[in-house]
């Protein structure tokens, strides 16, 4: 197949196809990693913008590295230093950065649908690296080719994710995902945590508030980041929280033996996972993180013009 | 003189639905009747016209005085005119807000000078639509409101309210609520639903309307004056008005165009679907239809919010809240209520016009003697809506470029035609 978005805003909008595709893009890139010599010279004289309207560290630089492995250079722009601050709006921001005749611009913003307003607007590729409450699409892609990686396979898995489903971006890209491979997902966390509606996001999706049901027999258990500061809105105790919901060796027993346990960080040890948990040998913590570079590298490469390679399918 | 012929004359004050003439001397109706033989009077003809009672709008915000930018008092009334509408209620939270004699008498004083279509002012309920003291009410009512307010939020406290209410009751205004619970609104952006789930926005649940509307119709019950709660976009607060209804208290509320057309599920990451209270559920949105239909709604408002496309065109999460509406209102009401065979015509014309004369405690009357206030529409006439081309000074509305089966033909206002397509 051929690739015929312009932009990555999220996964929903993206077919099976599509994301088998990007995953087999991205193990192309995959091998680059182990190299001594990591850098190609793919995209030299490429530039990308990295927006982050909203801090993050993790997730700017890994795009960073994706980049400068491809040969690209990247202007950064960071919330705090921006002229957003100054009262300037994200269309002016933006329209400035595009002046400057960058070849993609990935976003981060607090607002969700911030990078589609961009994207309707720019005449550049836009890459969304998160956004508001909505969608982080490379997330839901890393952690499709680290499943898929680990298990062999993505079709009809038990997948179950914990936490505060209701706020994270991460879990209804995930949902969107492997809910196109038929795999059967299981959303777990305190019930104000867990809206009703979001079965009707995509086909297979549940909800179970007790932890050790939602457990039973998952091949992957997704733990997520609990923000304290949602903690503190609805007044929920940490101790509470840890409870109910923190995932130890007890609880990841209940999985299947061979279950994979992904987080996509940073991780709180001791609050929504107990560190045995985190460096189990189930934890694919880390490979998430690796494979995070492989999955951006194959979108700056595929967003900036950059052929489907050949290789990449074999 | 003018005399406007051939025209269907629908009257639903007085149930007349027939091929009538109406003969205007000066601002006032001279004659009503068959073959009207009127010699040296300008003639407007109306075949294939309705002739209407002319169209009120009990809720909009024409920005004057404070932000000129998104609409003026001139600007405004001119789209008004377009839209059909004789006379529109401006709401009080400009800048200053309207909640004293002087800022109601700069609103009429611009308005005399030039405004298209009357314009009656709504005063603040507390000063400043502060939520603390009550605003000058009784000097204002000298001065000219037809009812007051706090809108763009509720009356902030059950007593002060009470208050309001107290104080209303013998200047015989009606106190106009805009009902939403502040904690459970909080930060929200659209109605919550599946789609809010899925686009990740915050969403305000429909009991937010309905928690507010029950502690208005109780304390309307407790004081005895007359609530007319705007906007209502929620099955729940709709019935507990039809209760209250039954009940003999006196309230009444109003619909807006949008919110019996779109739903949450239209919302898209464009702040042109982005108002308060927000776009409702399907279910909720049955049930507006079926409250226009049964008599339970007493009028079609606009809420015709403008707002600079500076202002707009930003995230959704920063945009105002707010659409322009005026051009758009009866073009949507005869599609959504007429076409789609839920209501009669005559019923749609009540909504635009005695009813909302009665919410204020006037009449609106096609007969002798009458104000000469009329508006001529088209059940049929095929156009287009372009947001480009409207007179309001802003754009921001979901309705661009959508094509209208029927809509405003000409506006007369006091014997004048101020607007004709």
């Amino acid at each position: 197949m051929s690739f015929t978005f312009r932009h990555l805003l999220g996964t929903e909008a993206l077919t099976r196809d599509e994301i088998t595709f990007l995953l087999n893009q991205s193990r192309a890139f995959q091998g680059i990693q182990k190299q001594p010599l990591k850098k190609l010279a793919t995209l030299r004289g490429k530039s990308a913008v990295l927006a982050f309207f909203e801090t993050s560290t993790r997730t700017r630089i890994s795009f960073g590295t994706a980049a400068a492995r491809l040969g690209a250079d990247t202007m950064n722009l960071q919330a705090e230093s921006s002229s957003t601050q100054k009262g300037e709006s994200l269309m002016d921001t933006v329209r400035t950065l595009e002046a400057m005749k960058p070849d993609v611009i990935v976003i981060r913003h607090a607002a969700s649908g911030a990078p589609h307003f961009v994207a309707e607007r720019l005449g550049i590729p836009v890459i969304n690296a998160g956004d508001g409450v909505h969608e982080h699409p490379t997330q839901g892609l890393l952690d499709a080719l680290t499943i898929s990686d680990r298990l062999g396979r993505m079709d009809g898995l038990d997948v179950t994710i914990v936490g505060d489903i209701l706020h994270s971006r991460v879990a209804r890209s995930d949902i969107h995902v492997l809910s196109k491979f038929g795999c059967r997902i299981t959303l777990c966390g305190p019930a104000m945590w867990l809206p009703p509606e979001i079965v009707q996001i995509a086909p297979n999706v549940r909800l179970e508030p007790r932890l050790d049901p939602a457990l039973r027999g998952a091949q992957v258990v997704m733990v997520l980041r609990v923000q304290t500061e949602r903690l503190q809105e609805p007044a929920l105790p940490a101790d509470e929280y840890i409870r109910l919901y923190q995932m130890t060796p007890e609880r990841l027993a209940l999985a299947r033996p061979d279950a994979l346990l992904m987080h996509p960080g940073p991780m709180i040890r001791g609050l929504e996972i107990d560190p045995a948990v985190a460096d189990s040998p189930q934890s694919c913590v880390l490979e998430q993180v690796t494979n995070g570079v492989a999955v951006r590298m194959a979108l700056l490469y595929l967003l900036t013009g950059g052929a489907p390679s050949g290789a990449a399918a074999g | 003189m003018l005399l406007i012929h051939n025209g269907r004359v629908l009257d639903p004050s007085r149930n007349f639905d027939g091929p009538a003439d109406v003969l205007i001397e000066g601002e006032r109706i001279a004659r009503v009747g068959p073959k009207i033989e009127a010699p040296g009077a300008e003639r407007l003809d109306a075949s294939g016209l309705v002739v209407a009672p002319g169209f009120i709008d009990l809720h909009c915000h024409l920005r004057e005085p404070g932000n000129d930018p998104a609409e003026t008092i001139e600007s405004g009334t001119r789209a008004a005119a377009r839209g059909g509408f004789t006379a529109v209620c401006c709401m009080p939270n400009t800048q200053p807000v309207n909640d004293n004699a002087s800022v109601t008498r700069f609103i009429l004083d611009r308005a005399a000078a030039v405004a298209s279509v009357r314009v009656w002012p709504i005063g603040a309920a507390s000063k400043g639509s502060a939520g603390e003291g009550l605003a000058e009410i009784a000097g204002m009512k000298d001065a000219g409101i037809v009812a007051v307010t706090d809108d763009g939020k509720p009356i902030a406290t059950a007593k002060l309210l009470r208050q309001v209410m107290e104080y209303t009751r013998p200047l015989d205004l009606p106190v106009i609520e805009h009902s939403e619970d502040a904690s459970l609104f909080a930060g929200g952006v659209m109605r919550e639903g599946p789609t809010s789930v899925r686009l990740g926005l915050r969403g305000i649940p429909a009991a937010t309307e309905a928690i507010c509307v029950a502690r208005d119709v109780q304390i309307c019950a407790l004081t005895g004056a007359r609530l007319h709660v705007a906007h209502m976009s929620a099955k729940d607060s709709l019935d507990l008005v039809r209760e209250a209804k039954r009940r003999g208290l006196t309230v009444t509320c109003e619909v807006t165009p949008h919110h019996f057309t779109l739903t949450g599920e239209d919302v898209v990451y464009d702040a042109r679907y982005k108002m308060n209270p927000p776009l409702a559920s399907r279910a909720d949105r049955e049930a507006l239809l079926a409250g226009l239909a049964d008599g339970s709604v007493d009028a079609i408002a606009t809420d015709h919010a403008p707002h600079t496309q500076a202002s707009k065109e930003v995230e959704f999460d920063r945009a105002p809240f707010g659409i322009t509406g005026f051009e758009t209102a009866l073009g949507l009401a005869l599609e959504a209520l007429v076409h789609s065979g839920r209501l009669p015509l005559a019923r749609l014309v009540e909504l635009f016009t005695s009813g909302p004369a009665r919410v204020l405690g006037k009449t609106r009357r096609i007969a002798e003697g009458e104000p000469a206030d009329l508006t001529l529409f088209s059940t049929e006439h095929r156009w287009t809506f372009r947001a480009a081309e409207s007179a309001s000074k802003s754009r921001n509305t979901p309705f661009d470029g959508r094509s209208f089966r029927g809509g405003p033909m000409a506006t007369i206002v006091a014997g004048r035609v101020v607007w004709r397509r």
